[in-house]
C-alpha cells in the first residue's frame, strides 16, 4: 500500500479493544467512494479485529495490513477501502 | 361460441389485477424484510453492575453497532447501576469469590479490599488505554445502540428515570426485550 493511496489517516495508537473498531467505522463513514482510511494501531487484536469488520460492513475492503516498529514499539497498519 | 361472452367460471380480469398487484405488494415486503435481515441484530440482557461485567456487554453493543448492527442492551437488577448516573461512576469489583484475586476469599472479606481491588482494575485499566464504561456509554448511545431500563427492577431498586442517564429508554418490561430477543442474530443474558 503506497502512502498516496491514502485518503485519511485515523490514529488510535494506544487504544484497546473496542474503540480501534469504533473509531474506524466512525472515520470510514466520512471518507468518500473509492477513497482508502489508513488505520494506525498498537493493539494486537486490531488485526483480526479490522479484518473481521470491514468482512461484516458493506462497501468496506480490506486492501493491505502490515506493521512496522515504531520506537520498540510495533505499529499494526490497516488500510481499508469504501467501495461505491 | 361468442368470444364477447365470458364463460362462466372464466376469471373477473379486474379480479386478476388486483390479484396481481397484492401478490406484488407481498413480493415487495418480502423483499424489504430480506433487506434488513443483511444487517445484524442483538439483544443483551444486562444485569451485573460490577466493574468487570459492566464491560462485555457495553464492548459487544459498541462493536456491534459499529457493524451497522441494530443492538438493544435491556438493564435489568444489578445492570441497571451501569445506567445509572451516581452509581455508574463508582462501579466495584468485588474481591470476594474471585478465585483470581491473589489473596484467600478470608483475607478478601476485610474492610476495604473491595476498594482496593477497585483501585488495581481502574489503574490497569487507565494503564491498557481500556476505554471507561462512561466513554463506552457515550460511544453506544452516539453510536445508536439502545439502552434500556427494566421497569419493574427500576421500581425494586427505588431507581427514577431521572437518575438515569439521558438516553436510557426507561419504563421497559421484559415483553419488550423479548419481542427484540425474538428477532434477533444474537442474544445474550451477561
Amino acid at each position: 500500500m503506497t502512502t498516496e493511496e491514502v485518503t485519511e489517516t485515523l490514529d488510535v495508537k494506544g487504544l484497546n479493544c473496542p474503540m480501534p473498531v469504533v473509531k474506524t467505522k466512525q472515520a470510514f463513514d466520512d471518507i468518500g467512494d473509492g477513497e482508502v482510511l489508513a488505520v494506525h494501531a498498537t493493539d494486537p487484536g486490531s488485526e483480526s479485529d479490522i479484518a473481521g469488520w470491514a468482512e461484516g460492513t458493506d462497501g468496506a475492503e480490506l486492501v493491505d495490513q502490515d506493521e512496522t516498529d515504531e520506537g520498540g514499539e510495533t505499529v499494526y497498519k490497516h488500510y481499508v477501502r469504501k467501495s461505491a | 361460441m361468442s368470444t364477447d361472452t365470458p364463460a362462466p367460471d372464466a376469471p373477473d380480469p379486474a379480479a386478476l389485477q388486483s390479484q396481481v398487484e397484492e401478490l406484488r405488494e407481498e413480493v415487495a415486503d418480502l423483499q424489504d424484510a430480506v433487506d434488513d435481515d443483511d444487517a445484524g441484530k442483538m439483544t443483551i440482557i444486562a444485569t451485573k453492575g460490577t466493574l468487570d461485567m459492566a464491560y462485555p456487554p457495553l464492548i459487544l453493543a459498541t462493536t456491534a453497532a459499529a457493524f451497522g448492527w441494530d443492538v438493544v442492551v435491556f438493564h435489568t437488577f444489578w445492570g441497571l447501576d451501569v445506567l445509572h448516573e451516581e452509581k455508574a461512576e463508582d462501579l466495584k469489583l468485588s474481591a470476594v469469590g474471585n478465585p483470581s484475586m491473589p489473596m484467600p476469599n478470608a483475607m478478601a472479606a476485610l474492610p476495604g479490599m473491595d476498594a482496593m481491588a477497585t483501585w488495581m482494575m481502574e489503574r490497569r485499566i487507565d494503564d491498557n488505554g481500556v476505554a471507561t464504561v462512561e466513554e463506552l456509554l457515550d460511544v453506544a448511545a452516539e453510536s445508536g445502540v439502545t439502552l434500556q431500563a427494566c421497569q419493574m427492577t427500576m421500581d425494586l431498586m427505588d431507581y427514577e428515570a431521572g437518575d438515569l442517564f439521558d438516553d436510557v429508554e426507561a419504563g421497559v418490561g421484559a415483553a419488550t426485550a423479548l419481542e427484540h430477543m425474538a428477532d434477533s442474530d444474537v442474544q445474550l443474558l451477561v
